[in-house]
């Protein structure tokens, strides 16, 4: 293993005191329990945002801690769920009065822990609400497994839902935006290389230098299927395909409701793409792979959805959800419509995501 | 009757077991999640143990509920909100006791294990660890209905938890990281079925001494 590390139980801590240090205009750091809260938090009145998970997706999530996006994100180690002291904390250090909304990824840690911290919160008189990002189409059923992860769409959800929240949406309102993004949002990644979490000390999997694995997850969960290397145009058309292809996707989930003070199951349906549809396209690098090759999967992918009729209005294309230093890259497709494009616009001041302002 | 200091007990043979199985809990772990169970088991008692000496004086129910709490701040992954939901339940189903009888021993297993299916919403043969803890209560309901005193009931539980544990081998995973691993899944332990089943040896180890 060689990294750029001081000691290997140091690494998420002075991570995040490097980002003290270069960004006290735009957020601020606490320890024990640990979290990232905007600057300015609580901002009075608005519904604040929080999300969080494991550590080694960066900039996902402390650097998209700012105006027009999260008031808070809370880390835990490398690959590994935060605990719901920090959620509960975090919480209480950013509600303006409003309610705080919990954006949580689909991964059986991230989900128990953040249960925990709603229902902390809830019992401490905050208005909570908690929605579920799944939108990896790599998985296939929800009836045996854990469902889909929650993967490339949780950075245009933070991003749209966070502006909806600056804008004055109600609790309500944010969770209903963020379930719809989610509806609309599907994601399919690839790795090229695996990566290697600096306590383990060698690398997640192996994969072979002729091999590629399309339908991985973010912590290196095992794919579709193993592949001998292809070319970048062949790669990207098998994903986009997985994406536009993709049928309906059914499964329920657990809501918080503050009226019954209780968790509700909720069933959820997200429809397919179909020809004539506006969509946001997201390609991202899983850490290793150079914003060049990305661009090449751009071009590609822009032209299938040229073909399926599909219209790319808006795109994002860089290491946003990474995989500490995987080879590889996700390809995203969020079905936009007027309001979801507004908040797409709107002003953003992260170390992540700057525009508008 | 099992008294405060046993369950104090309990809590820290707990702590020694799980830092003695921490590598094998781990390689369990490895082969189906993301080999950090026995890690996250032990620092989370090793927490416990740090916490107990401020509340060892107090009732039963406050034990098991900082024990949650504690838990469930330091664990992390998946096992932490449910374990730690296990002894916040039990505590609160325990309130205010200074010492447990039969009846009270079952409960706090019973209400604990509630907490940890709500939590987790398993199912039996989802390969979880409620393989080991849902035949460890009938087993050990049914001993108490044919009138075996404190020990021999937990016997039962113990020896129908060990089965339960071994009978996941076969199991396919539908709940957490393991499931996505579908048919791959088969032919390996549960990690949590395993840890649950040496933290009920270990309450049956501080009964019997």
């Amino acid at each position: 293993m060689k990294k750029l590390i001081n000691a290997i139980d140091d690494v998420v801590k002075e991570q995040l005191e490097g980002m003290a240090v270069a960004h006290p205009d735009m957020l601020k750091i606490h320890f024990d329990p640990t979290f990232v809260v905007r600057a300015d938090a609580p901002v009075q009145g608005k519904v604040a945002l929080i999300s969080g998970g494991g550590s080694g997706h960066e900039p996902m999530h402390g650097g998209f801690v700012g105006k027009g996006m999260l008031d808070a994100a809370c880390p835990g180690e490398v690959f590994t769920s935060p605990t719901p002291d920090q959620m509960y904390e975090a919480a209480k250090a950013v509600d303006g009065g409003a309610g705080v909304l919990f954006l949580v990824k689909n991964y059986t840690g991230d989900v128990l822990n953040f249960e925990t911290a709603a229902e902390l919160a809830f019992a401490d008189g905050i208005k909570v609400q908690s929605i579920l990002i799944d939108d990896d189409a790599a998985v296939k059923d929800s009836l045996y497994t854990a469902g889909r992860r929650g993967v490339g769409t949780t950075v245009l959800a933070e991003k749209i839902v966070g502006a909806a929240a600056e804008a004055g949406y109600t609790l309500e309102q944010c969770a209903d935006l963020a379930r719809k993004v989610n509806k609309y949002g599907r994601s399919l990644g690839m790795a090229l290389t695996s990566c290697t979490v600096p306590a383990a000390g060698k690398p997640t999997f192996e994969l072979g230098e002729d091999e590629f694995e399309i339908g991985i997850g973010i912590h290196g969960e095992p794919g579709r299927e193993r592949l001998h290397m292809k070319t970048a145009d062949e790669i990207t058309e098998m994903m986009a395909l997985a994406i536009i292809e993709d049928g309906a996707y059914s499964r329920t989930v657990r809501e918080w409701d503050n009226e019954a003070g209780d968790w509700v199951e909720v069933e959820l349906v997200d429809p397919p793409l179909q020809s004539g549809d506006q969509v946001i396209a997201f390609v991202n690098s899983m850490g290793g792979t150079p914003v060049s090759e990305l661009y090449a999967v751009y071009r590609k992918l822009a032209e299938i959805c040229n073909d399926k009729g599909i219209t790319i209005v808006r795109n994002l294309i860089g290491p946003y959800i990474t995989s500490l230093e995987m080879a590889g890259c996700s390809i995203t497709l969020l079905k936009a419509d007027d309001e979801i494009l507004k908040f797409w616009d709107a002003p953003v001041v992260t170390p992540g995501l700057r525009w508008g302002a | 009757m099992v008294t405060r200091d046993q369950i104090v007990q309990w809590l820290e043979a707990t702590a020694t077991v799980m830092t003695e199985n921490r590598e094998y809990l781990t390689q369990l772990d490895a082969a189906i999640g993301d080999a950090d169970h026995g890690i996250n088991m032990t620092r989370g008692f090793n927490k416990v143990m740090e916490k107990l000496p401020s509340v060892a004086d107090k009732d039963i129910g406050n034990i098991l509920k900082t024990t949650g709490m504690t838990l469930i701040s330091s664990v992390g992954g998946a096992s932490g909100p449910l374990y730690g939901t296990f002894f916040m339940r039990s505590g609160m189903a325990l309130a205010s006791k200074e010492e447990l009888t039969d009846d009270d021993l079952f409960k706090m297993l019973k209400t604990g294990v509630e907490g940890i299916v709500q939590r987790g919403r398993a199912q039996l043969e989802d390969k979880t660890m409620f393989d080991a803890w849902s035949p460890a209560l009938d087993a050990m309901q049914a001993a108490i209905d044919n009138g075996q005193d404190t020990k021999g009931s937990m016997k039962a539980a113990v020896d129908a938890a060990e089965q339960g544990m071994k009978d996941t081998i076969p199991l396919i995973a539908r709940k957490g990281r393991a499931s996505y691993l579908g048919e791959r899944s088969r032919g390996h332990q549960d990690p949590g079925a395993t840890s649950s089943y040496l933290m009920l040896k270990a309450l049956l180890d501080t009964l019997e001494k």
